[in-house]
This record gives C-alpha cells, structure tokens and sequence, in this order.
C-alpha cells in the first residue's frame, strides 16, 4: 500500500477504520501492518512498548479478516490494538513493568480481551508505572515512555505507555487500567481520551490485581465516539470475578450525540483551587463555558471530604498491595534469586525483582496493617471511603455530571518528580476520590496551555456511563482541541 | 522518621529484602509520605461504618460445579523449578 494512502488510515478515528473495513475499502491486515509500520517507526522515540507482537498482530488480522468473508465480526474487532502490560495475554510475555514477571507468560487471557474477541489484533503490551504503581511510567524496568508531544516529558502514567502509543499513532485505541488515575491522567497529559468506567463494569479477571477493590479496566482513544465503542467491546459480567456487576450492558452509541440541554454540571470547588496551574484551571473553566452555551445548567458544587481523599487511598491502595503483591516470591512463575533456604530465596528474589516504588508501597501497606497501627490508618481510611461516597450522593442528587481537571498540571519533565514521592502523588489528587467512590469518569482533552494538553474531567453517578458519554461527547466539541498524531 | 529499626522490622514482615541504603531512604521516605496521611485523623468518624466496596457487594456465591481446569503440567510450566507434579522450593528454614 502507498505511503499517503497508509498515512490517510492514520488519520482516521478507530470507529471510521472499522467502518473502513467494514465497507471491504481496506483489510484488517493492511490495518495492522499500518500500525506495525508506525511502531516501527516511532518507537525509538517514545518507548511506548515493553514487547512489540507485529506477527500476532499480523496472524490475528488475517483472521479476522478470514472470519469476515464467513459470516460477521464485531465493528470493533478489526481495530489493532495496544494492551497495558498488566493484562494478561496468553503466551504472550506479561511483565507488569517489573523485573519480578521479566519471563512470564501467562497461561490465560485476561476476561475483557476475551470479550473484545479472541482474535484481537495486538500491536504489543504497553509500558506502565511497576504494577501500575505511579504517574509517569519512570517506574517501569523497562525504561520510561515518552510524551509524543515532547519527548523530554512524561507521558504520565501509568497507564502511560498506553496513552503514549494512542497519541502517536501506534494502534488506534488502547486498554488502560485505572486504580487511582492511572488511565485519565496519562490520558489528560497526552491529548486523548481516557475513560474510567463504574468498578465492576468490567471484569479484572487476568488483570494482575494491584488494588483490587479500586482496579478497574478502561479505554484510552482519539475520540469520546471511540472510548463508548471500546467500553461496549470489554464490558459485561464475569462469573469469573465475583466483583464484576450483574447489571445489563447498554448500548453506549445510543445516547451519545443527544447533547447537553437541561443537563447539570456541577463544578467541583475543590478541586479548582489550590496546586491547581492557572492554565489548566482557565481551559477548564472555558470548556464550562462552552457546556453552558450548549445549553446546560452550570453550577457550583462542594465535595468536603475530597481534601482526605488522596491521604485515604495512600493507605487503602498499599494495604492492598501488600497483600496482592505477596503472590510474587519464586516459588510459581517469574523471578527466583537462589538461596539455601526458602525465607532468604524470598527476601532475595523480592528485593532484585522489586522497583522502587513497589517497594515503598508494600512497606507503607504492611505498616498501616501491621499490628497496633491498623485502627488509626486502615480502618479510618475505610471510614473516610464511606464519607467521599456521601459526598458523591449528594452532589448527584443536585447534578447529573461533575467536572475538574483531571490533572492539576501538564505533563512534567522526566525526573522532576522522581525522587520526590509526594510530590509524584499529588498528580492524582483529583482523580483518586472516583476511584474510593467507584463511580465512572472519563477524561477529555479541552485544550492547550504551554502548547502541552490539558485533561478536563467528568464525573457521574454508579453505571452511568451513557450519560457522561454525552456529556463528554459535548466537552469534545465545545473543546478547542482537535486529535493529530504526535510526534 | 519511621526509625531504622522500625523499617527493618516491617520489611521482615513483608519478606523483601532492603540494602543498608533503602533502609535509610524509606526510613525518611514513609516518614513524610505518613506526616501527609496523619491528616485523616483530625477527621471524629466514630460512628461512621467502613467501606471496603464501593458498590457493597457482599457474598457473591456460584454453584459448587466441577469443571475443566489447567492441568499440572501446565500450571507448572511458568514454575522457576517442580519436581513430580508439584512447585519445588529450597529448605523450609
């Protein structure tokens, strides 16, 4: 195929590739040798991938295209693909971004690759922050990804490898996961969109849990017409993970352009203040403007107890941590550093196969569980839970969707933060309280300020997801931002 | 601060080896890092029930059916050693 005309799919939005397809114009194969080719070509610079799969890709497409000869595919199931490295695929190298998994194949798929379609079309495993542990990527074994945008910064994290290789073209969507930001800030610090949908939407089955009652898969894609289709690609219940919900599926297309009129937006005083860089704040703010012109009712809202949401998560998050992370110690896959006895082969492997930061968390997690400490973090980090979802119920009985920015700044430059572990986890602390309160959020991109993205977050009510998809889906165009492929 | 000697014992708990090096850093580290979470207590919320889902999911049972699973050979396949069917590990100390 010619250079313009690989350069034209490029261009398009998943949903008009598949469309593409589905009108018999172009293969799924020529799909993901386009996509193979700008791996190829981009990849040195941005560092997108832990394992490049060009020939899965390649296998898969044909097949689907084979399958669409012989009766149907899904729309979406022609769309090549990258997958966080924390999602399982079968025989296929899955590392975490950890040096403990260098080695490990997993004998499974995880459950929403599953849904998506056996023969997804994987252009590699995405780089991420060590078991999705951080907001840049730089706690990666395998290097940091880079933001398209500009090489020297962060592309966020952690699902930033993700966001990375949607921005610059690498696959045409991506799966993210999301614990306490990790698929809407990355998302906000490259220019795409990122959709946390309600905990339980999706099933975390073969996702390799970091905290699980926070975990949840979701989309990052060009566009809010993308990020409904991919959601309807992954979700749906699991009988295999118990904390998958037994709710129906709707149809996420359906509602999408109904636009805003009467719908109330709520913004959050919170989290507009204080850190918050005014350029952000001022994109923010005239995106807000633009929903009001389009006709929704805006106001103010106060969710008190958001101030303790990220100190809350710093306890609940680690805690679960160390607990899931206890898995990993030589004895059924991955690393083992050899000892005489099974206690040193365990402090051994742990300490060589460990970064950083999984260290610090499995620490500050076995400490707030640890004897004598347990009521004062722990439990009252549990209490405070139940006081951000109070505050959540009340702002939905007054609006149907609330907004911030997803990301108090823009993307930072690579080492700014790394020696600073605060400073690092205040770059979710607008994002974390959705995850205690286990509602949806997607981010969007409202514009630029210091020529770099800015995130503008929506929120809504358990299992809305059709609403904040409208909603979103007005941000977008009342947004001064349109997709182009970086770098 | 979290003393030294703290951070030893915790890490001991956790089965994670630290260098001379990590256990000053951490020590300072988790320190600022709990200085920062301290703040939930100012926070009465005695009366307050804890969350541990976000959608109180409580319970969720499935019939008790035996199915196809992975087998042995399979399972053990990712293993770093195992010896007749089973994960093989050094001395119990």
């Amino acid at each position: 195929m010619a250079e313009d005309s690989r350069s034209e799919l490029l261009s398009l939005s998943a949903y008009e590739l598949a469309k593409k397809i589905e009108a018999r114009e172009v293969s799924a194969t020529e799909a993901a040798r386009t996509a193979n080719a700008r791996v190829e070509e981009v990849e040195g610079d941005v560092n997108s991938f832990v394992t490049t799969t060009p020939q899965l890709a390649l296998e898969r497409a044909e097949r689907v295209d084979a399958r669409m000869k012989n009766g149907g595919i899904k729309l979406w199931e022609s769309v090549p693909i990258a997958v966080k490295d924390v999602l399982s695929t079968k025989g296929v190298r899955t590392t975490c971004g950890s040096n403990i998994l260098y080695n490990f194949e997993p004998l499974y798929d995880a459950s929403a690759l599953l849904n998506y379609g056996e023969d997804m079309i994987v252009v590699g495993k995405a780089n991420c922050d060590e078991f999705a542990m951080g907001s840049s990527t730089e706690n990666s074994a395998y290097g940091p990804s880079r933001n398209p945008w500009d090489l020297d910064r962060v592309p966020g994290g952690s699902s930033g490898g993700s966001a990375s290789a949607v921005a610059a073209g690498e696959g045409w969507w991506a799966l993210g996961t999301d614990t306490g930001g990790s698929v809407r800030q990355p998302a906000a610090l490259c220019g795409i969109v990122g959709l946390k949908p309600t905990y339980g939407r999706v099933s975390r089955y073969g996702l390799i849990a970091f905290a699980s009652s926070l975990d949840q898969i979701g989309p990052m894609t060009r566009d809010v017409r993308d990020s409904a289709l991919l959601l309807q690609a992954i979700a749906g219940h699991d009988p295999r993970d118990s904390t998958s919900a037994n709710v129906a599926v709707p149809d996420y297309l359906a509602e999408l352009e109904g636009g805003v009129s009467g719908l109330r937006v709520g913004v959050v005083k919170e989290l507009m203040g204080e850190g918050v860089q005014p350029g952000t704040r001022e994109t923010v703010e005239s995106v807000v403007r633009g929903l009001e012109g389009a006709g929704a009712e805006v106001g103010e809202v106060s969710l008190p107890h958001s101030r303790y949401g990220l100190p809350a998560y710093y306890i609940i998050a680690p805690a679960e941590v160390s607990s899931n992370l206890a898995r990993f110690d030589g004895v059924r896959y991955g690393l083992r550093v050899p000892a005489a006895g099974v206690h040193e082969m365990y402090r051994k492997t742990r300490e060589e196969g460990f970064g950083d930061e999984a260290k610090r968390r499995i620490m500050l997690g076995t400490y707030a569980l640890s004897s004598g400490y347990y009521d004062a973090y722990y439990a009252q980090a549990q209490k405070v839970r139940t006081k951000i979802i109070e505050d959540f119920r009340d702002a939905f009985s007054r609006y149907d969707v609330l907004v911030s920015p997803t990301s108090p700044t823009v993307a930072f430059e690579i080492g700014s933060k790394i020696n600073d572990p605060l400073a690092m986890y205040l770059s979710d602390i607008c994002a974390v309280p959705v995850n205690l309160a286990g509602i949806p959020s997607i981010s969007v991109p409202g514009g630029l300020s210091e020529g770099l993205p800015v995130g503008v977050q929506l929120m809504s009510d358990h299992f809305t997801e059709p609403t904040l998809l409208r909603a979103a889906r007005a941000t977008e165009q009342v947004s001064d931002f349109k997709f182009t492929l970086k770098p | 601060m979290i003393s030294e000697e703290e951070v030893r014992h915790v890490a001991n708990l956790a089965r994670l080896g630290l260098t001379d090096e990590e256990v000053e850093k951490m020590s300072g580290q988790l320190g600022d890092i709990l200085d920062n979470i301290d703040q939930i207590g100012e926070l009465n919320l005695e009366d307050v029930p804890p969350t541990a889902n976000a959608l109180n999911l409580t319970n969720v049972l499935r019939p008790d059916e035996p199915h196809a699973e992975l087998s042995p050979e399979t399972v053990l396949s990712t293993a770093p050693d195992a010896a007749d069917d089973l994960f093989a590990v050094p001395r119990i100390d």
